[in-house]
């Protein structure tokens, strides 16, 4: 029961959280703000949020149609993010669907050495996996980009987990029909795993979109640049220019920000997965 | 009906005992042939590598000459590490950005979570709100920071002559205030994932507890402290692993902000690897850090997880 002095108190602290989220999210106001003036009034003090004088689509033009190629950058995240989704997704519900459900000698210590691989760190090998891509002839193209981004034994961990909550008889029931386990994995597995791959992808295709390390260490040419590297060019050819800078940036985070707004239960809940069942 | 699909699969099955290709054989082959991709990528891009890395840490090389041109150095690499003092700033780095990322973040995530669980109307924006610089691109975030960071004609700096300090820290151009910025950013950043991993634990506590609580006369203080915080054990142990993790890995930020400047002052471990292998290619060295920083990580998983595990059995 709510009494009233409770309710009171509790729309005294949802505005008191309220400033305090406005206050969080002041910097990225900022950066909006920013990108919509002339570089002259960036940087008065005290801050003029809303712009005395607009130059939003003078900047916008500035940074997408002048001679550093934003829509490639753009191109290039899409294609890169939407292939390491794909193919995660392949790759681990396929040895997700073994270790879930299929019965073999070895099942869980495969899942256990698979498990404890996890805590060799990326960032650790990196200079090995420079070597193997310069090797097989992969340094600097995006195919040697998504390989390196296609294997997440966290992604098959959490498919496994999900998989194991499917019940046997939906499986027994197509094997009696004689089906071999392809079709199985395909028709029966798949669509009744369409809410956690959907998570799953989400999640996995924010990280990609957002992967800063990985194009920085194995790419060099320029017209291959993700979105992250096309800041990093932008910024060193434009430092002086924060409103320009502040657009791009604007740019870098809007496309996602709008995937986020529309699908956040999914993505919530997909961030939620690993903590839960830790 | 049962009895006869029954009858049809069970001949079948019968007579495939005496063949070499029974149902087992052929389940296990199935299962095998499903773990394929992800073993083959797992051992070329994980096993292989740490392992290659292994070899090449005792190594000196180049990359010039190619493979013939490796030469095996023994321990050198490890004595020089020790006398490196990029390594023991980023050592020191790396400590100071852990003490301070991993207490402040999660404590500051707690106490908004819990608000947000239960205090306020429209759960779902505040969510929502405090997970926008997550899903972030890092070097964006980090763009917009830096202008903030401005020292002479940043907001921030600006506003704290305006309260009447003097000579306000340069921030990322401060050899004594690089590390300091660069940890305000990432507590902010990563703010929003740590409440929406607490929020996903309170919501797994029932409700009757607390009303319990009510009735015996326990105050919000207590509660928190005899209901909140205990059945939220394992949603902080699995917070304070991966931000301890992530602690150790740190690089996008400053790779992006400060190239571990000014004068090494924001270096950390993972940015070692990267300069000394591809700016320096000194890939047995690099190799030595990267040993280093797997070793420190294969610590961190093997004592918290020791640490669960007497939990547990208490």
């Amino acid at each position: 029961m709510m009494t009233r002095k409770r309710k009171a108190f509790k729309w005294l602290t949802t505005a008191v959280m309220g400033a305090i989220s406005v206050l969080f999210l002041t910097p990225l106001i900022w950066m909006a703000s920013s990108a919509s003036k002339y570089e002259k009034d960036v940087m008065v003090y005290p801050i003029q949020w809303i712009p005395a004088h607009w130059n939003f689509v003078n900047n916008f033009k500035e940074v997408w149609m002048s001679n550093v190629q934003f829509g490639l950058f753009y191109f290039n995240s899409l294609k890169l993010a939407a292939a390491m989704t794909l193919l995660t997704l392949i790759v681990s519900s396929m040895s997700a669907f073994a270790l879930a459900k299929l019965r073999f000698k070895g099942r869980n210590l495969a899942f256990g050495l698979l498990l404890s691989l996890m805590i060799i760190p990326n960032e650790a090998t990196l200079v090995p996996r420079y070597l193997l891509l310069k090797w097989f002839h992969l340094y600097n193209s995006h195919l040697g980009l998504i390989v390196m981004g296609m294997f997440s034994i966290y992604f098959t961990y959490l498919l496994r987990q999900f998989m194991i909550g499917i019940h046997n008889d939906y499986l027994e029931a197509a094997k009696m029909d004689g089906a071999g386990y392809t079709l199985i994995f395909l028709r029966i597995m798949l669509p009744l795993c369409k809410p956690i791959l959907a998570t799953v992808g989400i999640i996995k295709f924010i990280w990609s979109w957002n992967d800063y390390q990985g194009p920085l260490i194995f790419l060099i040419s320029k017209e291959l640049y993700p979105i992250p590297l096309g800041m990093q060019l932008f910024k060193s050819e434009f430092a002086d220019n924060v409103s320009l800078t502040m657009m791009a940036s604007l740019s870098a985070i809007v496309p996602l920000l709008l995937v986020f707004i529309v699908l956040q239960k999914q993505v919530i809940q997909g961030i939620s997965l690993g903590g839960v069942k830790g | 009906m049962l009895a006869k699909t029954m009858v049809r699969a069970g001949i079948p099955a019968y007579q495939s005992q005496r063949r070499f290709w029974n149902n087992e054989r052929k389940e296990t082959l199935a299962a095998w042939l499903f773990l394929a991709p992800e073993v083959i990528g797992v051992l070329l891009l994980s096993v292989f590598p740490i392992l290659f890395s292994l070899f090449l840490s005792f190594c000196d090389w180049n990359l010039v000459g190619g493979l013939s041109a490796i030469k095996w150095v023994g321990l050198d690499n490890y004595r020089a590490l020790l006398d490196d003092n990029k390594i023991f700033m980023a050592l020191k780095n790396n400590i100071t950005y852990t003490a301070c990322v991993v207490p402040v973040g999660i404590v500051l995530a707690l106490l908004l979570s819990v608000v947000i669980h239960s205090k306020v109307y429209g759960k779902e924006y505040f969510k929502v709100a405090f997970f926008i610089p997550y899903i972030s691109s890092i070097v964006a975030i980090g763009a917009v920071w830096s202008a903030l960071f401005h020292p002479s004609q940043g907001p921030i700096n600006r506003f704290l002559i305006g309260l009447g300090i003097a000579n306000p820290p340069k921030w990322l151009a401060d050899t004594n205030y690089s590390l300091t910025a660069i940890i305000v950013i990432a507590i902010w950043a990563a703010l929003g994932y740590q409440i929406v991993i607490f929020i996903a634990g309170l919501s797994g506590i029932p409700e009757e507890l607390y009303e319990a609580a009510d009735i015996d006369g326990a105050n919000q203080a207590q509660q928190f402290a005899r209901i909140t915080l205990p059945l939220l054990g394992p949603t902080l142990s699995f917070l304070i692993i991966t931000t301890l993790m992530a602690s150790f890995k740190v690089f996008d930020l400053i790779a992006f902000l400060t190239d571990g400047g000014p004068n090494e002052s924001s270096t950390v471990l993972v940015y070692r690897i990267y300069d000394e292998g591809f700016h320096n290619f000194r890939m047995g060295y690099a190799s030595a850090i990267s040993w280093l920083l797997f070793l420190i990580v294969g610590a961190i998983t093997l004592i918290t997880w020791k640490i669960q595990r007497t939990k547990v059995e208490e």
